[in-house]
């Protein structure tokens, strides 16, 4: 028999894999290894092992390749190649024929294959969440290795809900519960459910994993824990085969068919050139000497810096516990530096903080601390740990330290580890602010990921970048996207050093055009501080003053700024002695970690009840008071409990004709008193589903086609499940091109997927055909009155046959009254907030968003956390009616739910105790347009424009930063005036 | 020579109006979509004495020029798009005093009816607010002094479709298999000029000229020597409009294809078109309204039916292949799976077209869409799943483009798909050998 080796080559996003097969297909040898993105002299490393390792000679040599990065080399080469999924299918038909599902996680591909019963295959889209990556991010947000995600996981007593769309949604759910004290064992469980909900929501769509199941892939692979989540979740017992890494590379040189010689291939290899095709921009620096000029101007800017140790007089110390670092800072009277510490947060401040202070005491034993003040996101657990005197928001201790450098400072850019911070500062207050939303953080963080997975320090990795020739332009987008912009410019040529700098360009890029949204620099004022870690990155200040084309400041302790502005407020605080924990106190300082649920109120908060020397008791992740003060919160101004209490009040009568289900989502929020009424009044008794809860939405994301919709419509699978949960046999749930026609916009459409997601439902919730269930989804259209009974009788005739349009006249008619006493009762209710809030000098919050805004699991409960401060809420329906004259506005307004937006801005521009916050549903592409325009209106007239996004995430840190900063302001412009 | 002083002229909310004077004197950019197509519209422009200039740029720069100015949330055929025209102004080609742009606005409940008001704002952020900005569109909205949709213009413009719509269809049928390469593109350039040149002499419109054309348009492809032997995987291609045709936006996804050695079938815009009048009639038919409109809309749909039946005409009689379904039997296809109200996007018409090409031979199909693109979501991505259900051949993938979508994922996934069509395709052939 002749002598075969067939080689099959798998190039993945991270790894490089081979497997070398014999005549009769029995694998003579495998290797897998890294490749850093140095995909050629990788490839041709490990071409030469094959070489070493398997005798070639005077066999029939086979090969071919496969894999996500092996593309461009192939095809430039003209290696043979196949596609991975392909190759993967292959391997799998001649290893494990009885396979009827794989689940292959990659470096950054996810995959699901459906190998019986109609082959089905499915990829991860634009969204690199739940895979490798994701999961090397999280170990690095833990301090951990990626190994050790799996030990640690073994131990866990709990799991929280983290938000498995994206790494950087789950990061800003997973930093929260660290600084609360969460245990990182318990977290590391929640990761890894994390990306399996992520790949089941993702991937399985509507398809439901049964039967024999395969893991693939490195992930799988490696953590045997992760393949116990999946498992469980999809109550199956999965095998992993052995080789599981290499069924690419198996499939790939089974499918091998060409006969090469291998040195001709590593020749081809070893010369291999790109195209050098790709986008680039000009270089950050063309010489040494314009470096040198730019480091002497930024070097002006700088704190002295004195020895703690043997100083006498009164210190202060202000500590900036941020989400990736913990930040200290000890300074004198004068503002002089003694002290500073700048360590990554390993996941637990409180064990940090201490290792701060004993230093601090450590150096200068007799230390007099006059004032101690601390911020950032781990304020609370901290300030309450070491009992400092003071805490404030992050944005104000920014802007102190601000100040103390540029007194007139216009303009405040911070990009710390997660998030980017901005404000504008107008007569010597904050005016505007800007955070980054969930889906475009990444900032400093991203960086130093990206440095470590290609083997550098942050440092070296944004120094490469310096004296690039050709940065690679990958644009502003958000940094998930960001990885594969850079795997396609290596792919076409990019090296190293451009694509370093074209990181660097693009953080700045982000910050500028997708956070602040500005255009030009006017916008930003003349006066312009930097500041936070990730600028003292020389390569990303000068991308910052290249793309704003004006010189800014950037002091040397950029990175402390937060801290060192910490330290300056608790000075003001004008107080004898702090009451910072002493170095006797340290010494038998005790933190205990409890987690718990809270019992109080239907959203059962996961809290983590932190006690230090079991007196001082620190709540972390409830979303209102009552678990800490055991009060209800006050909720009597809060128009968005009302709605909801309002609506569960609509409930279903015993009826004749048998029961109607409702999904309460969507278009059913507001309309929900319109069809109650109807159905009520057509002898039906209504069932509407449950108020949403995270139970409910899972029962029904493994029905969900696109990955990519908005949470709002996701939900509408759990509802739907909900009611056939309830045995309902007959679901009413109307299309609606039209919403109600209000008369005061240019047309009265709902958004497209309000409008249709009836028809995702109908094909897409298989339980509805198999449980002989009526979907009835008719077209509508409640903007015609005059029609409405005639075309609905026609539509539901066919379902219910003992229907007369009579009775469907008399029905509409009640129905149309019902809503409308449903808007009014909502509009009185608004008016005597309003009033009462007057009354009692409070401020008036609108929040605004759409009618199923009102829904707690989409709205996280921010209604309760604003409650909490104090202020009265109501909605963008109660004041928009209040406009008579509505000045032309620059879009095109043809949706009725966002009319009301526009119309409640113009309202709330000439009211001086009320403030606009708008809720932004992420995926809501709608509210691209609606946004721009509400924050024309608002900024034109002098007010402050807020945006929340909003997703899965629950965690509401950010969003508190965002609003106590927002009241802060508010107050503060106040007081100027 | 001394130029006339240019009247900016408001309407009473404050637009800057398109006048007469700037009709005589103003090129008018506007933004490329489908090539063949928009070739020959710029001809209908300039018949009726307007300046139209088609924007054939394709630098990364104007991807760069969108996000700049435009929210980046927006979809991106906007970010292209706007960022097309604005580019073209900055570029320094023109006298940004002497131009205005072009857009056309549907009026549907997508985003896609508010980019003219995205473009004002993104030219006030760039500062050239000074350029007009007109909309074409059939719904009476923004009119200008100096731009009217005729009768006749409207007749030219569908005839632009259909000739467009043919060359397409019978370019993506032959090339694939022509024996002398470059041959089909030749004929397409060939046939191209020749209409255009009618046009701008006052013939190929009317309907008699149109048939006519058509016919010949028919057999000169007919007469292209092809070898059908070649195997070559079927794809189809469907999504939302502007990156299903533009390959500015869908990172050159024909070429793509041509490359992978793939037969593309690119259904026609004159569906698109007959769709668009046809949810005006069914709008009335769901919940009332004018009989008079109806009437209006059923006398236009006929009008273009016509059209369409003789376009089917000359395929079937001048060439070997069988022309693209009729209208309504493509949303007879869809009857109890999307319905008829749907209709934002190109609602229940892409997944009709899906349909028709699964049962077309074309079961191989990318599915194009803008990431985030609302209707998609439920015409698109919500139905795939039934389509594959309904018909085993189906062989779909969904791909996102967006200006951070990387080019090598997309085409990772198209890959995929075709390995499985290449596969079924062998299948096929040797059970047919059996």
């Amino acid at each position: 028999m002749e002598k075969v080796f067939k080689i099959g080559i798998d190039i993945g996003s991270t790894t490089l894999k081979c497997v070398v097969l014999d005549e009769s297909d029995n694998a003579v040898y495998t290797h897998y290894m890294r490749h850093y993105s140095k995909i050629d002299e990788n490839l041709f490393v490990l071409l030469g092992m094959i070489k070493d390792n398997v005798d070639l000679k005077g066999a029939k040599t086979l090969i071919s390749f496969s894999g996500s990065a092996g593309m461009g080399i192939s095809d430039s080469c003209k290696f043979p190649f196949y596609q991975e999924v392909y190759a993967t299918r292959y391997a799998t038909n001649k290893l494990y024929p009885n396979t009827d599902c794989i689940i292959e996680l990659g470096g950054e591909d996810a995959k699901i294959l459906f190998m019986t019963n109609g082959v089905e295959f499915r990829m991860n889209g634009s969204c690199a969440g739940g895979t490798g990556a994701f999961i090397d991010q999280m170990a690095n947000l833990l301090n951990v290795d990626v190994t050790k995600i799996n030990e640690l996981a073994e131990h866990a007593e709990k799991t929280y809900t983290i938000a498995s769309r994206c790494g950087v949604f789950a990061k800003s759910d997973i930093q929260p519960l660290l600084n609360q004290g969460a245990k990182k064992e318990d977290i590391a469980l929640s990761i890894l459910y994390a990306v399996c909900n992520q790949t089941i929501t993702g991937l399985a769509q509507g398809r439901e994993v049964k039967g024999n199941v395969l893991y693939l892939g490195g992930p799988l692979t490696f953590l045997s824990k992760l393949r116990e989540c999946f498992d469980k979740v999809l109550n199956v017992k999965g095998v992993l085969p052995d080789n599981s890494l290499y069924y690419v590379a198996y499939g790939a040189a089974l499918l091998s068919s060409e006969e090469v010689n291998i040195d001709e291939i590593m020749g081809k290899v070893s010369t291999y050139r790109n195209n050098e095709n790709f986008a680039y921009q000009a270089p950050l620096f063309h010489d040494k000497k314009e470096y040198d000029e730019f480091i002497k101007r930024h070097e002006k800017d700088h704190v002295k810096f004195n020895e703690l140790k043997d100083y006498t007089g009164p210190v202060y110390l202000g500590i900036d516990a941020g989400s990736t670092t913990v930040k200290g800072v000890v300074i004198d009277d004068e503002g002089n530096i003694l002290f500073t510490r700048y360590v990554s947060n390993g996941g637990n401040p409180v064990a940090y903080v201490k290792d701060i202070l004993e230093t601090i005491y450590s150096i200068n034993p007799n230390v007099y601390i006059k004032g101690s003040a601390v911020t950032g996101y781990g304020e609370d657990i901290i300030k309450n740990a070491f009992m400092f005197d003071y805490g404030l928001v992050e944005t104000m201790a920014h802007f102190m330290a601000a100040k103390k450098f540029l007194p007139s400072v216009e303009f405040c850019i911070d990009i710390g580890g997660q998030d980017i911070k901005c404000f504008k500062i107008h007569n010597g207050a904050i005016d505007n602010l800007f955070l980054n939303e969930a889906c475009s953080s990444g900032c400093g963080s991203f960086l130093e990921t990206f440095a470590h997975s290609l083997g550098y320090s942050i440092q070296d990795f944004s120094e490469l970048g310096l004296f690039a020739k050709r940065p690679v332009n990958l644009g502003s987008r958000c940094t998930v996207f960001m990885n594969s912009a850079v795997k396609q410019a290596q792919k076409d040529g990019a090296s190293l050093e451009d694509i370093s700098a074209g990181l660097s360009i693009s953080v700045v890029k982000n910050a500028l055009y997708k956070v602040i949204r500005t255009s030009s620099k006017e916008d930003l004022g003349k006066k312009i501080i930097v500041q936070g870690g990730t600028f003292l990155n020389d390569a990303v200040l000068r991308a910052f003053e290249m793309e704003l084309q004006t010189d800014v400041v950037r002091t040397n302790i950029a990175g402390l700024m937060g801290a060192y502005g910490a330290a300056l407020a608790s000075k003001e605080l004008n107080l004898d002695k702090s009451s910072v924990l002493t170095l006797e106190d340290l010494k038998t300082f005790k933190h205990d970690i409890m987690v718990t649920t809270c019992q109080g109120c239907e959203n059962h908060c996961r809290l983590t009840v932190n006690k230090f020397d079991g007196k001082r008791t620190f709540i972390g992740g409830n979303r209102c008071e009552k678990p800490v003060t055991k009060k209800v919160a006050n909720n009597d101004l809060d128009l968005y409990k009302f709605k909801l209490d309002l609506l569960k009040s609509y409930e279903g009568v015993p009826g004749r004709r048998g029961k109607i289900g409702l999904p309460f989502a969507l278009n059913m929020y507001e309309l929900l008193p319109f069809w109650h009424s109807f159905w009520t009044e057509l002898g039906f008794e209504v069932v509407r589903s449950d108020i949403s809860s995270t139970e409910l939405y899972h029962s029904g994301q493994n029905t969900i086609p696109s990955d990519t919709v908005c949470f709002p419509a996701k939900l509408v699978h759990g509802h739907v499940i909900n009611l056939l949960d309830k045995g309902i046999k007959d679901i009413f749930y109307p299309c609606m091109s039209y919403n109600i026609d209000e008369g005061r916009s240019d047309n009265h459409y709902n958004c497209p997927v309000v409008a249709y997601y009836p028809e995702v439902i109908k094909v897409n919730v298989k339980r509805l055909t198999n449980e002989n269930v009526r979907f009835i989804n008719p077209y509508v259209g409640i903007h015609k009155k005059k029609y409405f009974a005639e075309k609905i009788y026609e539509k539901l005739k066919s379902f219910y046959s003992d229907l007369s349009l009579k009775e469907v006249k008399s029905a509409t008619a009640k129905a149309y009254k019902a809503y409308e006493d449903y808007l009014n009762k909502v509009r009185e209710r608004g008016l005597e907030i309003i009033d009462t809030a007057r009354k009692e000098n409070k401020m008036i919050m609108v929040l605004s968003g759409r009618p199923y805004h009102v829904d707690p699991l989409i709205n996280h409960g921010i209604n309760d956390l604003l409650s909490s401060f104090n202020v009265a809420i109501i909605s963008e329906d109660t004041i928009s009616h209040l406009v008579k004259k509505m000045p032309p506005i620059h879009v095109l307004n043809q949706w009725t739910y966002h009319a009301r937006l526009y119309e409640a801005a113009n309202y709330v521009k000439s009211q001086k105790d009320m403030q606009l916050i708008q809720l932004v549903s992420f995926g809501c592409g709608v509210d691209a347009i609606t946004t721009d325009e509400v924050r024309d209106i608002l900024e034109k007239n002098g007010k402050i424009y807020t945006q929340i996004k909003i997703d899965e995430i629950t965690n509401l840190g950010a969003v508190k930063i965002r609003l106590r900063s927002l009241l802060l302001a508010v107050k503060n412009k106040a007081v100027k005036k | 020579m001394k130029t006339k002083e240019i009247k900016y002229k408001y309407d009473k909310n404050g637009r800057l109006l398109f006048t007469k004077q700037m009709r005589k004197e103003f090129t008018i950019l506007f933004p490329m979509m489908a090539p063949i197509h928009f070739t020959i519209l710029q001809q209908v422009f300039n018949h009726y004495g307007y300046n139209a200039k088609l924007l054939t740029s394709t630098s990364p720069e104007i991807a760069q020029t969108g996000l700049k100015y435009v929210h980046n949330d927006t979809c991106y055929p906007a970010i292209l798009s706007l960022g097309q025209l604005i580019n073209a102004l900055q570029s320094g080609e023109y006298d940004t005093k002497k131009v205005a742009l072009m857009i056309t606005q549907t009026g549907g409940g997508c985003r896609a009816s508010n980019y003219i008001f995205l473009l004002r704002k993104a030219l006030k952020k760039a500062g050239l607010e000074h350029v007009p900005v007109v909309s074409v569109n059939l719904s009476g909205m923004e009119k200008n002094p100096g731009f009217h949709i005729t009768i006749g213009m409207l007749r030219r413009t569908i005839a632009a479709v259909i000739y467009g719509d043919l060359l397409m269809c019978l370019k993506n049928r032959v090339e694939p298999y022509e024996v002398k390469k470059g041959s089909t593109e030749e004929l397409v350039m060939y046939w191209q000029d020749k209409l255009v040149k009618q046009m701008t002499n006052k013939s190929g419109f009317k309907f008699k000229d149109i048939r006519r054309n058509m016919d010949l348009i028919a057999q000169d492809f007919g007469k292209l020597e092809l070898d059908q032997t070649r195997k070559i995987v079927k794809v189809g291609i469907v999504g939302e409009i502007y990156v299903k045709y533009a390959s500015l936006g869908n990172n050159c996804l024909e070429d793509f294809l041509k490359k992978e050695n793939c037969e593309v079938n690119l259904p026609g815009m004159m569906n698109f078109v007959l769709f668009k009048i046809d949810n005006r009639i069914e709008d009335i038919n769901l919940y009332g309204g004018s009989f008079l409109k109806k009437v209006i809309c059923k006398w236009l749909f006929n009008q273009c039916m016509e059209m369409q039946k003789s376009f089917n005409y000359s395929i079937k009689h001048y060439t070997n292949f069988a022309p693209p379904a009729e209208y309504s039997h493509v949303k007879e296809l869809v009857k109890g799976i999307n319905g008829y109200g749907n209709k934002m996007g190109e609602g229940w018409l892409l997944t009709a077209e899906m349909l028709e090409l699964v049962d077309a031979g074309y079961p191989n199909i990318v599915c194009t869409q803008p990431f985030g693109c609302l209707p998609n979501h439920i015409s698109g991505k919500g139905m795939i799943r039934k389509i594959m259900e309904l018909d085993s051949r189906a062989n779909i993938v969904a791909v996102d483009y967006d200006a951070g979508a990387p080019k090598v994922n997309q085409e990772n996934r198209i890959k995929l798909m075709l390995s499985i069509g290449r596969e079924n395709m062998n299948k096929e052939e040797e059970e047919v050998a059996v």
